[in-house]
């Protein structure tokens, strides 16, 4: 029986216009066009919460996403994340309307950083969550042997220029309830998590970290959790491609002595 | 069922519970400033962000001393998130801010690495047929009842901590029984079942 708040894990669903899914396969069934399914099929499997990404490249196509939000709303039973494109406070308060519990920012928050205080004063520090994307420099501008990421915006394409661990204390000082952190390096990699960067995110900053990028299987999560002290992780293709359940991924973590929510 | 009356002053988790609602097939009508409770139905009180927002906003749309005296005369009141906490006497959160004070006791912050709690966690009661079972909560602040005996459920945190409570026709859930999944929204089927 557990006493300690639950480590989480979140699958992450990517949109573009509003609908489609792209390569999601789920055992015999392939899913395509329609994430709610894959939601509540998440759900079922024990998700503890799911992130939506919009890349929808025009602005036009993520006028769908409310549609989309409201839908996944009436279905979902567990919290839900909306993310990507989101640049202004009205945009938050039209996902949060719509139903999203918490809606992430990454490099509008960079551009104008006002708009994380904007977030946590109109709609609470709980529903800001703050996604920063940190590459590892070999730059050493402070001459200290610390190991030091850059922020990347622009979906991963360009620096910056900011150091990423003082730009999350910064983004934690001004309201943000939560940090997204995904490494650059190990995204898509299947690699494994980058344990260095997670734990001094998480054991540093007073909110929930949660790691993304590189996830391959139980024994990424286990060390995420053990060794890069994560609150929460996320991941995308190993749901996706139906190689691992969360409720395979969860079982092997009870065994590990991590304490996650069964279902 | 029982239709429901669902506490409407803008904003916090209004949404989110009206949907469980809708998915419980739970009827019911929103009441605030313009359409009071009458006390004809059980009442829902949510909540989100400050203890002392929350109570200006009752006292702005009337609506502290109608529950106040509702819920003494008997109506079947469930207090979620700060709305649960309003139901106490005040909160280190607001110094000086009465709450709805139909429980005794104090609301206060967690000493812990992390403030606020999100996530999910693990709740236990005294009670033998209140399961067990794990909740999402996202909250700074829990209550302190006066009275041992109001405890519905603890769980931990840093410490352990007052979950959920009930007694005589108020009841309180510090987590989020809308977003916990099945276990949650079966928490509030209970909840109006018991009260019809």
């Amino acid at each position: 029986m557990s006493t300690d708040l639950c480590k989480r894990i979140i699958p992450c669903l990517d949109v573009d216009n509003g609908v489609t899914v792209k390569g999601v396969k789920f055992g015999d069934l392939r899913i395509i066009g329609d994430p709610v399914e894959l939601a509540v099929l998440y759900e079922k499997q024990g998700a503890d919460e799911l992130t939506f990404l919009d890349i929808s490249a025009s602005r036009d196509e993520r006028a769908t996403l409310v549609k989309l939000v409201e839908k996944v709303a009436h279905n979902l039973s567990i919290p839900f994340t909306v993310g990507g494109g989101v640049s202004s406070l009205d945009d938050v308060k039209r996902l949060l309307a719509s139903g999203a519990d918490k809606v992430s920012i990454n490099t509008s928050a960079v551009n104008k950083p006002e708009l994380v205080e904007q977030i946590a004063t109109a709609c609470g520090s709980q529903c800001c969550v703050v996604a920063i994307d940190a590459r590892k420099t070999t730059t050493n501008g402070s001459g200290s042997s610390e190991p030091r990421w850059e922020v990347l915006i622009k979906g991963g394409t360009v620096s910056a220029g900011r150091d990423a661990f003082e730009w999350a204390v910064e983004c934690v000082e001004r309201g943000a309830g939560e940090i997204l952190l995904t490494s650059w390096d190990k995204d898509g990699t299947l690699d494994g998590f980058d344990l260095e960067m997670v734990r001094l995110f998480a054991e540093r900053l007073p909110v929930p970290v949660i790691a993304s990028g590189g996830a391959r299987d139980a024994g990424s999560f286990i060390d995420v959790f053990t060794l890069g002290h994560a609150d929460a992780a996320l991941a995308a293709s190993i749901f996706h491609d139906g190689t691992w359940t969360i409720g395979a991924i969860k079982d092997q973590l009870t065994q590990a002595g991590v304490t996650v929510r069964l279902c | 069922m029982t239709e429901v009356d669902l506490v409407d002053i803008g904003g916090g988790n209004i949404g989110s519970i009206s949907r469980c609602l809708e998915r419980l097939s739970i009827p019911f009508r929103n009441v605030g400033a313009s359409k009071p409770p009458d006390g004809t139905r059980p009442l829902i009180v949510p909540g989100v962000g400050a203890f002392g927002a929350v109570m200006d906003s009752l006292s702005a749309a009337g609506l502290d001393e109608t529950i106040r005296t509702l819920a003494r005369a008997g109506t079947p009141c469930l207090g979620i998130c700060i709305g649960m906490q309003i139901l106490f006497d005040s909160s280190t959160e607001s110094p000086g801010v009465k709450g709805l004070g139909l429980l005794k006791g104090g609301v206060v912050r967690f000493d812990a690495p992390k403030v606020p709690q999100i996530g999910w966690n693990y709740i236990t009661s005294s009670h033998s047929d209140w399961a067990p079972g794990y909740v999402y909560f996202v909250n700074s602040y829990y209550a302190q009842p006066a009275v041992e005996d109001h405890v519905l459920y603890r769980s931990n945190y840093a410490g352990p901590f007052c979950a959920a409570v009930q007694h005589a026709n108020i009841t309180g859930f510090q987590f989020h029984p809308e977003k916990s999944s099945t276990f949650g929204h079966n928490l509030i089927e209970r909840w109006v079942r018991s009260v019809n």
